[in-house]
């Protein structure tokens, strides 16, 4: 050691750690001073991931540490720290090199004293409260008498043989045991999986439904019973719809599952007794509704018959009724031969006289009037007959007669008729035939009107003024040329015709053509044959002659 | 008038008392009592037929591997 300190100023000499090495050295140091140690404090933030591992703050007004609890080691907490809360925290200190951190591993929790717990506590049956999870409105009836009582608790121990005795001594029923844990850390679960549990059964199942489930657990430390308080065990409490009678400790015991169930019994035994009536009781009592119902209905029917004497004898002896009736009966009777036997002699009296009135030739009398009446209208009847048939006859001849006349007037009628329609007939077929002809007339005259202006209007009149008209056969010759060319011409008078043949020597050859007066005029020179006769035919003809066609 | 058979405890109790009551009273013509008995005493055999059916009878749950009932042992002794 001197040495070192000699060294001292000498950094050269200092040993080197590494960072590794100097954090195990840290470690070791802490982890050995501090192996298991009891921190009170109160819990600050609280964290939980999916790891399962805890990590919280432990503080106090000066200070803060942080903690973690392992998996393990939160499963087994009576208490979970929660933020607020005052506790004890029981571990050790280590450091967590990684990040240069000194932490303690807290194994276990405990409330900082019974005060901190309550605290806690009221804290949470404020918030469940707040929910409505313990209101009046929610709880459910028991049954008067249940079939199937399920019981949530314990399989061993006092309770449930406190439980099964007293229901014996009561009213045995069937019982469903659904064994759980009623301390420790398993405990919330298994009560509000056992609730939930008889919950599911269906009616009618394997396992009967229970008509009526006990959550019991025998006294115990406020921890002990710690798990009747945690969140889910009430909730499932409050969401039973099987009525829930909760028998959690002794009577001073309150745990929040007896707020939410819907009755809470101070013990289980008295909770046996809430279950079920007393089986004698029920018996005695009816028995006892047997016996009021039995006297009643005997009493009543008592009542009446004794009524019914009472009446009858009121009603009194039916022969006094009829007594007085039956007396003037027979006076009555008496009297009845008597008088119809002086009836019968009045009457034969009033019928003597009047019998010795009546005779058989009266009758007779009667008939032969009667006879001689019907023979004469029998004698009248046959010449009736004859008469009425001969009228019939002589009107029928009637009939006849005018019959045949009329016949003939319709037939002439119908004859005439047609004769008259022939006649129009005719007389339409004659305007028929006329029709035509009498237009053909008219248009014949028309064409005729016609000819005769067409003459007055065409050359043939004008011929008629002087004027003639040349042809070669049948070509118009108006032309001294053409005439000249032409063997023979025709000339066209108003009144016929005439065949000429133009002669070489009357017309001039074409060199002398200027001197004639008309050059186109002379027939066709050099005619081959001369005329017969001479004539001058083309002078005669105006220049304009053509123009007429 | 309903089945009697049907009925819970509590239904024909509630029924056999009413029945007591009403013929008590005497308020039913003779007839209806007559009836009304005969409904009474049929209420009042099966009421002490449940009574008389009363017997103790305990199981066990068992639980599965899931968590689930499986089914139920007969409970001894306690």
């Amino acid at each position: 050691m001197e040495m070192f300190e000699h060294d001292a100023p000498d950094p050269g000499n200092a040993p080197e750690f590494t960072v590794s090495e100097i954090s195990g050295a840290v470690k070791r140091v802490i982890e050995g001073e501090f192996g298991r140690v009891r921190v009170r404090g109160e819990v600050g933030r609280v964290s939980r991931p999916a790891s399962g591992h805890m990590y919280f703050d432990l503080k106090d007004d000066r200070a803060v540490i942080a903690a973690v609890s392992w998996k393990g080691q939160v499963a087994k907490m009576q208490i979970r720290p929660e933020e607020g809360m005052e506790i004890i925290a029981t571990g050790k200190l280590t450091t967590f090199p990684g990040q240069s951190k000194y932490q303690m591993i807290v194994e276990d929790v405990a409330p900082a004293g019974a005060g901190a717990l309550m605290a806690m506590l009221e804290a949470r049956r404020k918030a469940l409260a707040a929910e409505g999870l313990f209101d009046a409105g929610r709880k459910q009836a028991l049954p008067y008498l249940p079939e199937v009582i399920g019981v949530v608790t314990s399989p061993t121990g006092a309770v449930i043989r406190d439980i099964l005795h007293r229901l014996r001594d009561r009213f045995p029923r069937h019982v469903l045991i659904w064994p759980v844990a009623v301390q420790g850390q398993s405990c919330a679960s298994e009560v509000a999986a056992a609730i939930r549990g008889f919950n599911a059964l269906a009616p009618g199942g394997a396992l009967p439904r229970p008509d009526l489930i006990i959550v019991a657990r025998g006294g115990g430390s406020l921890e002990d019973l710690w798990g009747f308080n945690e969140e889910i065990v009430v909730r499932a409490a409050a969401e039973s719809r099987i009525p829930l009678i909760s028998a959690v400790g002794h009577e001073t015991d309150t745990t929040l599952i007896d707020h939410a169930s819907d009755r809470r019994a101070p013990t289980p035994t008295a909770a046996a007794e809430i279950a079920v009536p007393v089986r004698m009781e029920l018996l005695a009592w009816v028995a006892d509704a047997g016996a009021r119902m039995a006297r009643a209905t005997l009493s009543r029917a008592e009542t009446r018959r004794q009524r019914l004497v009472d009446l009858a004898r009121g009603l009194g002896r039916p022969q006094a009724l009829t007594g007085p009736s039956r007396q003037r009966f027979d006076l009555w009777v008496d009297r009845l031969g008597p008088a119809l036997r002086a009836a019968i002699q009045a009457k034969r009296g009033r019928f003597g006289p009047v019998a010795a009135l009546v005779r058989p030739d009266l009758l007779r009398r009667f008939l032969a009037e009667e006879q001689r009446r019907i023979d004469l209208w029998a004698s009248r009847l046959a010449p009736a007959l004859e008469g009425r048939r001969r009228r019939a006859a002589e009107r029928l001849s009637e009939w006849s007669a005018r019959l045949l006349p009329a016949a003939l007037r319709n037939r002439a009628e119908a004859l005439r008729h047609t004769t008259q329609s022939r006649q129009a007939l005719i007389a339409l077929g004659g305007r028929l035939h006329s029709a035509p002809r009498a237009r053909l007339e008219a248009l014949t005259e028309r064409l005729d009107r016609l000819d005769r202006m067409r003459q007055t209007l065409g050359y043939t009149e004008t011929l008629r003024r002087g004027y003639a008209v040349v042809r070669a056969g049948t070509d118009l010759v108006t032309t001294e040329a053409k005439a000249a060319t032409c063997p023979a011409l025709e000339i066209e008078f108003h009144d016929g015709r005439v065949q000429v043949v133009p002669r070489a020597g009357d017309v001039p050859p074409p060199p002398a053509a200027p001197s004639t007066p008309h050059p186109p005029t002379p027939p066709a020179p050099a005619p081959e044959t001369p005329p017969t006769r001479p004539r001058k035919a083309k002078p005669d003809v105006p220049p304009g002659q053509g123009s007429l066609f | 008038m309903s089945d009697i058979s049907a009925m819970s405890f509590e239904e024909a109790m509630a029924a056999l008392e009413k029945v007591v009551k009403d013929l008590e009273s005497g308020q039913v013509s003779l007839d209806q009592s007559i009836t009304l008995y005969e409904r009474g005493a049929a209420l009042k055999a099966h009421c002490e037929a449940r009574l008389k059916a009363a017997e103790e009878r305990v199981e066990k749950i068992t639980l599965g591997e899931d968590g689930q009932p499986a089914g139920s042992t007969p409970v001894e002794g306690l």
